[in-house]
């Protein structure tokens, strides 16, 4: 089934300079090794075309289940020189969760998406 | 030594919420009152403050903060630790000073840090071969020198230890680490060495996680938002920290929020870089190392941390002038909102080319539409309204004043039912810009004063 990443994990977003990192973590433990599968830094850098204009880096942190990326060249030059609304990227948390994800059945009903 | 420390988060940057330090002192008990004050930005705003008036240059909330609450401290003898000094920590002191006049409080011992202040040595440093290139880009200091502002070395925990270790009970800083701010104080008190690199890391972490004030007890919680009780007196979040460098994040029992595994970890993340380094003077904190566990009703231990030795620089913050932004608004409404919005943007930009006026960049959004996530928002067929923004960025301060004037005509000689310009004309912006560089340790000192008044 499809699902969107906001039912599997949570997230918060914040800036240095022109770079937005965004952390990801997993709603529950067992989540995490399906996630670190899908949520290639290839796969978040596709998800954020036309935001995101540089390199994505990803790092892991299984001990809190979860990942930080890092989207380089994605707030407009940063700071006080971006023209975007979020100028800080405080709101691509909830960006990168609207990206679908193809979960395999079997794992879709034994995490309750599918009865 | 003291069994346990508690330290609690007063501030997460100058604008947080003014009642917030007021009930850390006065709602249960606490030994030490951290107040992060600075942002990167904030240095040359204070810079600019202070050549206006030399009086100026510091955080002046923390003043007006120390009015409420210098009595409570000097009762209770809790230890205030800040950044709020600035780009003038001296005169920061100076007005605590007249605080403690006023209130008739003697013997009050204020320490001083200073010395991160560099804007004056730049050339110094340059003609000594010490290049201070951009960071990340590797561009030479001297493609912007002529505009800047100002130029602040981040220093760590060892010079507010120092104060500490000479009986003050206020220290005043420029530009320290806000996580040393929160490890200063375990040092001191545990009698932590600078080769405890567990211990250090452990301390930078504790002060990752309550730096940002509430963002860790259910502030901007993604998770679980909508649980989060009593928002309107949100506690900040306070650190109990044992000699281990196991610590507990908290918050007073009477105050609203929560603290949970999911609200922790979601700030433990908040602007990180590489987990694995993360960079500060004191130490370098290993984020892969950090285990929680909800030890009862808000309450998260934190333990397992490990650091590796700090590098031999420092980061140093520079700032300089970069041009000019503005940005203005206008909010359309039903029928076909988007369509007059477009509209409207296709007249500036016409006019903009018709006049010839040059700027680097000009940014249109939909905010209602899709502002926040661009490409990513899904389509509305009808919104009920759409407030367009048009930015445009440049050198040319003049051009810059004459697009100032167009958004607002609109209302009269563009598409029709338009309101939200009551604020009259967008006013250009300076662009502040951020210089990141690398300064080795062995070149700058930090300078600590301690005097009793």
């Amino acid at each position: 089934m499809k699902i969107k990443l906001l039912e599997l994990a949570h997230a918060r977003s914040g800036d240095k300079g022109d770079t937005a990192n965004i952390g990801v973590i997993a709603l529950k433990p067992e989540y995490y090794p399906f996630l670190k599968e899908v949520l290639t830094p290839e796969r978040v850098k596709k998800h954020f075309e036309g935001i995101c204009f540089g390199p994505v880096e990803r790092f892991e942190l299984p001990n809190l289940c979860a990942f930080n990326f890092l989207l380089h060249n994605a707030l407009d030059g940063g700071g006080t020189r971006s023209l975007r609304h979020d100028a800080q990227g405080k709101t691509l948390s909830t960006a990168i969760l609207r990206l679908e994800v193809d979960l395999p059945d079997e794992k879709a009903r034994e995490w309750g998406f599918l009865k | 030594m003291k069994e346990k420390i508690r330290i609690a988060s007063g501030q997460g940057f100058w604008g947080d919420r003014f009642d917030a330090p007021i009930d850390q002192v006065r709602k249960g008990p606490i030994d030490y009152l951290v107040l992060d004050y600075l942002a990167e930005l904030t240095m040359s705003i204070l810079q600019k403050k202070k050549m206006r008036n030399p009086a100026l240059g510091y955080a002046e909330d923390f003043i007006a903060v120390m009015e409420e609450i210098l009595p409570d401290i000097v009762e209770k003898d809790i230890k205030v630790i800040t950044n709020a000094g600035g780009m003038n920590p001296f005169a920061c002191r100076d007005a605590i000073l007249q605080i403690a006049e006023k209130r008739q409080i003697k013997n009050l011992k204020i320490g001083v840090v200073y010395g991160d202040d560099i804007t004056d040595r730049i050339d110094e440093f340059l003609d000594r071969g010490i290049a201070l290139n951009h960071m990340e880009t590797g561009e030479d200091l001297h493609t912007v020198r002529e505009r800047v502002y100002s130029a602040n070395v981040y220093f760590g925990a060892q010079p507010v230890v120092e104060a500490l270790q000479a009986d003050a009970q206020i220290v005043v800083t420029g530009r320290v680490t806000d996580t040393g701010l929160t490890l200063a104080p375990m040092m001191y008190e545990f009698g932590w060495s600078d080769t405890d690199y567990d211990k250090l890391s452990a301390g930078i972490i504790a002060g990752h996680a309550i730096e940002c004030g509430a963002q860790s007890t259910g502030g901007n919680f993604l998770a679980g938002w909508k649980e989060v009780p009593n928002m309107a007196h949100i506690g900040f979040p306070i650190v109990e920290a044992y000699p281990t460098g196991e610590f507990v994040i908290t918050k007073h029992e009477n105050t609203g929020g929560l603290v949970d595994v999911r609200s922790v970890k979601e700030q433990l993340l908040y602007e990180l870089g590489d987990p694995r380094e993360y960079i500060t003077p004191d130490v370098v904190a290993d984020f892969t190392t950090i285990q929680l566990e909800q030890a009862g009703p808000n309450r998260v231990r934190v333990f397992g941390i490990k650091g590796k030795p700090p590098t031999d620089f420092y980061k140093v913050s520079i700032s300089y002038s970069d041009g000019w932004t503005c940005i203005g608004h206008l909010t359309y409404g039903w029928p076909e909102a988007l369509e007059k919005a477009r509209k409207a943007d296709e007249i500036i930009r016409q006019r903009i080319r018709d006049f010839g006026w040059e700027f680097e960049e000009i940014h249109t959004e939909f905010l209602g539409y899709n502002s926040i996530h661009g490409p990513l928002s899904h389509h509305i067929d009808e919104p009920n309204e759409v407030v367009l923004q048009i930015g445009v960025r440049g050198y040319n301060r003049e051009h810059m004043e004459r697009f100032s004037r167009e958004m607002i005509p609109l209302v009269l000689c563009g598409p029709p039912t338009v309101t939200g310009f009551g604020s009259g004309r967008p006013k250009p912006k300076e662009v502040i810009a951020y210089w990141p560089a690398l300064i080795p340790k062995k070149v700058v000192s930090p300078r600590v004063d301690v005097s009793s008044h």
